[in-house]
């Protein structure tokens, strides 16, 4: 889970890490309010989880509350990068001396973390380290060791920050690392990282993401939860612990493991093309090995509440849970449906392979349930789902 | 012949007397696995699924030989389950719990390092590894596919049982699932190695998905040292930017991730790539029939 900019210094602040002041507003009279609060001049920042927001004209300095207003008139309701803004974070102005980058973040290819430092920053780091690598010190760092003080100095040493700034750099991404791992996060990045004019350095911007198979044990993190953003159909599968992602086609898609799900996305999507109207999925949506009726009426709840499916692919393939129990599992998931009033209108597709399959589909012909096709193969399968959701179909 | 895992692997079962490590023990004794004892400190010196169960690794290791072990405790505790392992210097420690938070895996990798690699960690969130007609380590269903020369190296469970089913008349030296988690053990890398290194494997099916870029090394990798015949399937073409899909790892950031590039890597290195995973199994029994 990524983390707006003001929760990711609000963060900061508490592990005791040097930021600007700062109130959100999500409206022009909060803004307004908010820069009356801090005088003087203000930045007036766009809250979204995506980069370029200064490219695209998501901050603005202010000179005073009036003109905070104006700014953040021009900012609420902006659209970047397909993210809407619906709040702003009015921070005092900063007199920057010099602006640095920093970042711990998980190094997948060597299995371990990495901090990242410049004093090239305030631009995009990935473009620094393209064009002139040797500005960008990359440093691993073992879990098993950490940081301390001084290894926190020698890497902002080792990012070219002039000795003027090592100290309170040194301090600064010793507290980083605090909340790097104290909260269970896979990146935390400062761009920028700025020396003020009165010589502290201090974090100016914040990125931040949590790992989310830690929330077992950060009971705190679920406050960061964007309940705005989230999608309602997301929203209603997470209470019933299913994995699903919305997408914008028309095929809903059941399957059970996320790698076969992923594959089944691709292969409508492939199948589709032949198709008026060319249908894609709808969804991810992935029930897991066990597939129980339960599981299994829950997840074609979901999907049948979204109004722009108009065919469902049901791909499963039997493997610890044998197909007979899969198309068990369906029938039931039927009658629960009927049973809660939601009838199964729209036409399902079905494949199932693997362990007991021959017994699966036969309990599925035997059942003769409303609109449901058995196809043989996951191919043959995804085309009659396109088919099926094809434009005038 | 076999990589990693053979008829003669005796596992132990962490987390055994659990509802997991149940259900999986008794399939794993069912398909003929030497499952031979159990772990749970709490349950030392009980008996569970007519095994014994052991206070601890070492104490099992030295009752019984074992030299595997498999992970089924939950995801609080797995980090200590599998540094309890590492510190036993077991060879083979397969972690199938799913959920395990980064940070852990990160530093259970870093202690398996700092020991001396003496133990292979597979996983997390991975399916194990089976050598049909051998034995099987985890919760690959050993019962649909056959013993034979196909090795194949897996991110995704049920893509693994999708391909070993196709080709269920050809049969399998090893499949390994290596799981889908941004920081794993046993890389595409290293079971490329062991299967062009294994005298029973003919010819390898690779499975990968989006997220990170562990395909595109596993293709420098093939272009440098690999000259059995490979295969491969990679899952998540359409798969929108920042979303994770299912599994923590399978997530495309920015432009780093895609599945597109990942095929077009393999590709440049010979490595044909399959559209569908039924056009995959496809491909690989050409090359089968033309060796």
């Amino acid at each position: 889970m990524d983390l707006f900019e003001h929760q990711a210094k609000e963060l900061f602040a508490e592990y005791g890490i040097p930021v600007p002041r700062g109130i959100v507003a999500h409206t022009v009279e909060e803004a307004r309010a908010a820069a009356e609060q801090l005088t003087g001049k203000v930045v007036v920042k766009a809250q979204v989880k995506t980069g370029g927001r200064g490219k695209a004209g998501g901050v603005k300095v202010a000179d005073d509350a009036e003109d905070a207003y104006q700014k953040a008139t021009q900012i609420l309701g902006m659209d970047i990068k397909g993210h809407t803004v619906h709040k702003v974070l009015i921070e005092e102005a900063s007199q920057i001396a010099e602006e640095y980058y920093f970042s711990f973040l998980l190094d997948r290819a060597n299995r371990t973390f990495l901090a990242i430092c410049s004093a090239s920053g305030g631009m995009d780091i990935e473009e620094v380290a393209h064009t002139a690598p040797e500005k960008v010190a990359k440093v691993p760092v073992s879990s098993l060791d950490g940081i301390d003080r001084a290894t926190a100095r020698e890497i902002a040493q080792a990012g070219g920050l002039p000795p003027q700034s090592l100290d309170g750099a040194a301090e600064l991404i010793e507290k980083l690392w605090a909340v790097f791992v104290d909260e269970d996060a896979s990146l935390v990045e400062v761009n920028p990282m700025i020396l003020s004019a009165d010589g502290q350095v201090k974090a100016l911007d914040g990125k931040v993401t949590l790992d989310d198979n830690a929330n077992f044990r950060q009971p705190e993190h679920v406050a960061y939860v964007d309940k705005a953003a989230e999608d309602p159909l997301e929203a209603k599968a997470k209470e019933k612990h299913l994995n699903y992602v919305k997408l914008d086609g028309t095929v809903g898609i059941i399957g059970n493991g996320a790698g076969l799900v992923m594959s089944t996305l691709d292969v409508v999507a492939y199948a589709g093309e032949a198709y008026s109207g060319q249908p894609k999925p709808a969804n991810f949506l992935d029930i897991g090995g066990g597939a129980s009726a339960e599981v299994m009426a829950n997840g074609l709840e979901i999907i049948l509440s979204d109004p722009s499916v108009r065919s469902v692919f049901v791909n499963v393939f039997g493997g610890i849970t044998a197909c007979d129990a899969v198309a068990n599992g369906i029938v039931s998931a039927f009658q629960l449906l009927e049973g809660r009033g939601e009838a199964v209108t729209r036409p399902l597709v079905v494949r199932l392979d693997g362990n007991n399959a021959a017994l699966g589909r036969q309990i599925l012909a035997d059942a003769g349930l409303p609109g449901v096709e058995l196809v043989d193969t996951m191919d043959d399968a995804a085309q009659r789902a396109a088919e099926l959701a094809a434009v005038g179909a | 012949m076999a990589i990693w895992l053979t008829a003669d692997s005796k596992i132990i079962v962490q987390g055994m007397t659990g509802g997991e490590g149940t259900k999986h023990t008794r399939r794993m004794l069912a398909s003929g696995a030497r499952v031979v004892g159990g772990v749970n400190a709490r349950k030392a010196g009980t008996v569970h699924e007519g095994l014994p169960v052991f206070g601890t690794v070492a104490e099992a290791i030295s009752s019984t030989g074992a030299d595997v072990s498999v992970v089924f405790v939950p995801p609080a505790f797995t980090k200590d389950a599998v540094k309890e392992a590492i510190d036993a210097e077991i060879p083979l420690c397969v972690v199938i719990t799913e959920g395990v938070p980064v940070h852990d895996t990160t530093e259970f990798w870093a202690y398996a390092v700092a020991k001396g690699n003496k133990t292979r960690v597979i996983g997390p969130n991975c399916p194990g590894i089976a050598s049909p007609g051998a034995s099987n380590a985890g919760i690959i269903p050993a019962d649909i596919t056959t013993p034979g020369r196909i090795g194949l190296v897996s991110k995704s469970g049920t893509l693994t049982y999708q391909l070993m089913y196709e080709l269920r008349d050809i049969g399998f030296s090893t499949a390994v699932g290596i799981g889908g988690d941004p920081v794993i053990g046993t890389t595409h890398i290293d079971a490329l190695q062991a299967f062009q290194d294994d005298p029973g494997t003919d010819a390898i099916v690779m499975i990968g998905e989006i997220g990170g870029d562990a395909e595109e090394r596993a293709a420098a990798y093939i272009e440098q040292h690999v000259t059995k015949p490979v295969v491969a399937y990679v899952a998540g073409f359409t798969a929108p930017e920042g979303k994770t899909m299912g599994h923590a790892g399978a997530i495309v950031s920015g432009s780093a991730g895609t599945a597109q590039a990942k095929k077009e890597a393999l590709e440049k290195v010979g490595v044909r790539v399959g559209k569908t995973p039924s056009e995959t199994a496809r491909l690989m029994r050409e090359v089968m029939q033309s060796l």
